[in-house]
């Protein structure tokens, strides 16, 4: 990271940080306890399962939630609070502003996420079995909702530099929902047969990012391995779309008005 | 403040939030008495299609697996035993779960035991049950003791031991699968029906559950199988004896005075048997072994 | 104040306009700062006046960066303003500041000090100094959310000058400012002078302007009305005498002063035009009265301004102009 990005990424953790934010670990903290103990009187041998499932369907909401609220506002406020001005006056240009957003809110995801997997490591030491091989597949999906949290703030943040919170926050959504349901659309398209509208979704499918993709949470539960391969493929995917967003959020921000 | 009028304050406080909270128990409880009987007439599933389920899961569809699996354990456990239980939702509940997250092995495998369970005890469709383990295999190709549920299933629910050998036979095709899969399908094949292999099935099942309530539901089939097996020795028994003195037996202690046996045999409850009339044995009123009544063919008595 | 203008000046304005649209469904364009062309020279300490709405603000955020111009450039020492290397060479405080309020004075100075490339070291030292510098070295550890007004309006100067920028432009840096803050704030100014900085700050007060300014620029309704040192624009209006007399034995008043002559406590005064000063003294002398003082009217700078405002208010409902 650039001598410019990385302040800017700083202080955004430090906001995330002296906003309270990281309290949402207290609850998943809470959640895990109450999960851990709950879990071996209502589900019959799937405690692991019930405690894998919940953990990281948990900590991928919490993180999604994050990802779009925090990350709709991380240029809306500087610009309604005026903090950007007396920033953009400093040698620093604005993609690299930026940039140093994004990687803010992804530093704070990270530690949130990490701390929330350490929870989820105890919950599952307390249900028994110590841990196995098998169980880096849920390392790997947890990678993977972190590269999906990056697409998400990635679209947040792109959709921030030109319109209000509140509207940046339904257009993240509704991607974010068109994304889930990409393969869904597409198969719809093709069972039609008409070509027309089978262009039409198998457009949409590779226009929108496929979070089908990053969803590892039921192979985890299983222990089943993820191939290496996938993670690469993954892992490459959400730099190309990140970079995607994040070059087009430039190209508006940088033309854009601060009035 | 002054503390007093403070202390005060705090009082005031607590009783008017414990007289609000009554009043909006109280309020619930109105309620509830207008709307619970209702909702315990039509309990049912918001949605009835597993793929659409699916899609609204968002992706959340293994946690949603658990939650449903979870529905379906205590909605099985809160009617079985209960007196004319019916159980319409069980399947829908198990589809949904199943289709949620195909890899849900546990519930291909005591799902097909609830289903197929008669009477009060389970839903009574043991072809519903052969339908639900059948996509577990397909989904869990590797999962041999799916093969051997399936095995059980049609061997003891169905009779249909040539489906049974089948499929205790492809489940030993898997590499990791034990040495007894193959044996069993032989048995099965050769001497389908026979108490002996009855009893291997369910000693299987037995030991590869972890959940209590299989195991225990195993236990009492084999200790039924057991007590059949013994009213068949004592039926043979009180043959002999009829052709020595001309009459039936009227007690286990005759048979045991005409040198027959050693000791007076108790089933495995510790009561001793009884002779009816007609000759046959049966189990003493008190005790509380159920003898199956699945296998209707005719039981040859192992050799 | 003569001025030296060799080499490339501080700040060059060519023709910078900016059209805001307004209105949501049929655009129209608003003139928010007309073909203002402007030269302010190294060493300078230049006034930007106007009232409220002027396009001060407008001015100094395309100089800035923070908006496009319609039509026109700047440069600031020789770079043009898209040039980010142009950024190092100045400091910069919005119009009532606001800063990231999780921070404490001493983080935000830290934070900003990090875009210019110091050490560790020589960052707290100079965050301590200009914390000091504008009277924050107590409240160095205090979250901004708890700054007062004037309390930011110091955060924001320190973070304009912490990076010794050549070109300082300030965005009313005296507004919300108690009098001893604005005494400290014209001090930091005159220091920077001294110092040999460009400052090109902008207000409404006038006063200030007149204390600390080589030149002035006067903006109104969009448009550049005058530029000048103080004197030289307050200068070119001086055309009236004042006469403060006092008049003998209650006689009466000569008739040619008794309709303009003011009352007040024995005393009388006149205002008379450059021309009729000695018609007015001679008619005085006829009376016995006895002349107090005779001195020039030096309008202000509020007068001047007044006047253009007021004509520039008039031409202004002409500077909408229809577009798209």
């Amino acid at each position: 990271m650039s001598a410019t990005t990385a302040p800017v990424a700083i202080n955004t953790f430090r906001e995330a940080v002296r906003d309270r934010v990281l309290y949402n670990l207290i609850f998943f903290a809470l959640m895990m306890i109450g999960a851990a103990i709950i879990v071996g009187q209502i589900s019959i041998g799937i405690e692991r399962l019930v405690i894998i499932n919940l953990g990281l369907s948990a900590i991928s909401i919490f993180g999604l939630v994050m990802a779009v609220f925090i990350g709709v506002g991380l240029v809306s406020k500087e610009i309604e609070k005026r903090t950007l001005y007396s920033l953009l006056a400093k040698p620093i240009r604005r993609w690299e502003f930026l940039v140093g957003k994004y990687a803010g809110l992804l530093l704070t995801l990270v530690v949130n996420t990490s701390f929330m997997t350490i929870a989820l490591a105890a919950a599952l030491f307390y249900v028994g079995r110590p841990f196995v091989r098998s169980d880096s597949s849920i390392l790997v999906a947890i990678y993977f909702i972190l590269l999906e949290l990056a697409l998400v703030t990635a679209l947040a943040l792109f959709f921030s530099c030109f319109s209000s919170p509140t509207l940046s926050t339904l257009f993240t959504l509704g991607i974010y929902i068109t994304g889930v349901f990409a393969s869904d659309m597409r198969d719809v398209g093709e069972l039609t047969g008409n070509p027309s509208l089978n262009a039409v979704t198998r457009v949409i499918y590779y226009l929108v990012p496929n979070f089908h993709n990053f969803n590892a949470i039921a192979a985890a539960g299983h222990g089943e391995s993820i191939p290496l391969s996938l993670v690469g493929q993954n892992t490459l995917y959400a730099v190309l779309y990140v970079t995607l967003l994040l070059l087009a959020a430039s190209a508006v921000f940088s033309k854009r008005n601060l009035k | 403040m002054r503390p007093a009028s403070q202390t005060r304050a705090v009082g005031i406080a607590i009783v008017g939030v414990s007289l609000l909270f009554a009043a909006i128990r109280f309020l619930q409880m109105q309620i509830d008495a207008k709307t619970r009987t209702v909702e315990q007439q039509k309990e049912e599933l918001l949605l009835r299609s597993p793929s659409a389920v699916k899609r609204m899961s968002l992706g959340y569809n293994a946690l949603l697996a658990d939650i449903y699996w979870t529905r379906a354990v205590q909605y099985y456990g809160n009617r079985v035993g209960t007196p004319d239980a019916t159980f319409e939702l069980l399947w829908p509940l198990l589809d949904i779960a199943t289709t949620l997250d195909p890899k849900l092995v546990i519930a291909y495998r005591f799902g097909a035991i609830f289903l197929s369970e008669p009477g009060p005890a389970g839903a009574g469709r043991s072809d519903l049950a052969i339908e639900l383990v059948k996509r577990g295999i397909a989904e869990n190709p590797d999962q041999w003791n799916l093969n051997s549920d399936l095995g059980f299933l049609y061997y003891w629910r169905l009779q249909d031991f040539q489906s049974s050998a089948a499929a205790y036979l492809e489940g030993s095709k898997n590499p990791k699968a034990p040495s007894w899969l193959k044996m069993m399908a032989a048995r099965v094949a050769e001497k389908g029906g026979s108490l002996e292999t009855s009893a291997m099935i369910w000693s299987e099942l037995r030991n590869s559950t972890q959940d209590p309530i299989v195991r225990e539901r195993a236990t009492q089939m084999l200790r039924g199988l057991k007590a059949q097996e013994d009213e068949m020795h004592l039926d043979d028994l009180a043959d002999q004896y009829k052709k020595r003195s001309a009459h039936y037996p009227a007690s286990t202690g005759e048979l045991r005075d005409a040198g027959l046996i050693n000791g007076i045999p108790v089933d495995p409850d510790g009561y001793p048997y009884v002779f009816g009339p007609d000759g046959k044995s049966r189990l003493n009123p008190q005790s509380t072994i159920v003898i199956p009544k699945e296998l209707r063919t005719p039981l040859s008595p192992s050799n | 104040m003569i001025m030296t203008a060799m080499g490339t000046p501080a700040i060059e304005i060519l023709g910078l306009t900016k059209d805001y649209s307004v209105g949501f469904w049929r655009k129209r364009a608003r003139r928010s700062l007309d073909n203002l062309t402007l030269q302010v020279q190294e060493r300078e300490v230049f006034g930007f006046l106007g009232p409220n709405g002027a396009g001060k603000t407008t001015t100094l955020k395309l100089l800035m960066g923070l908006i496009f111009p319609t039509a026109g450039t700047a440069r600031i020492r020789g770079k043009s303003i898209d040039d980010v290397r142009m950024h190092r060479e100045i400091g910069y405080l919005p119009e009532q500041p606001y800063f990231y309020d999780y921070l404490t004075a001493r983080e935000l100075l830290d934070y900003y000090a990090r875009f210019s490339g110091y050490s560790a070291v020589e960052r707290g030292e100079r965050v301590e100094r200009f914390l000091e510098r504008v009277g924050l070295a107590a409240a160095g550890n205090v979250q901004l959310r708890k700054f007062s007004k004037g309390m930011l309006q110091r955060a924001g100067i320190a973070q304009a000058i912490l990076h010794d920028p050549q070109v300082i432009f300030l965005d009313e840096p005296m507004s919300g400012l108690d009098p001893v803050g604005r005494r400290e704030v014209r001090d930091i100014i005159l220091d920077l002078k001294k110092q040999g900085r460009t400052v090109f700050f902008s207000t409404h007060i006038l006063s200030d302007a007149e204390m600390l300014c080589d030149r002035v620029g006067v903006l109104a309704g969009g448009k550049l009305q005058g530029v000048g040192t103080p004197s030289e624009i307050v200068s070119v209006e001086v055309h009236a005498m004042e006469i403060l007399f006092e008049p003998r034995d209650n006689r009466a008043l000569p008739t040619a002063l008794a309709g303009r002559a003011t009352h007040m406590g024995g005393r009388y005064r006149v205002e008379v035009p450059e021309t009729e000063l000695y018609g007015a003294l001679d008619s005085l002398r006829s009376t016995d009265a006895r002349i107090l003082s005779v001195s020039p009217v030096r309008p202000t700078l509020e007068d001047y301004f007044l006047r253009l405002v007021g004509g520039a208010q008039e031409k202004s409902r002409g500077v909408e102009v229809m577009s798209r």
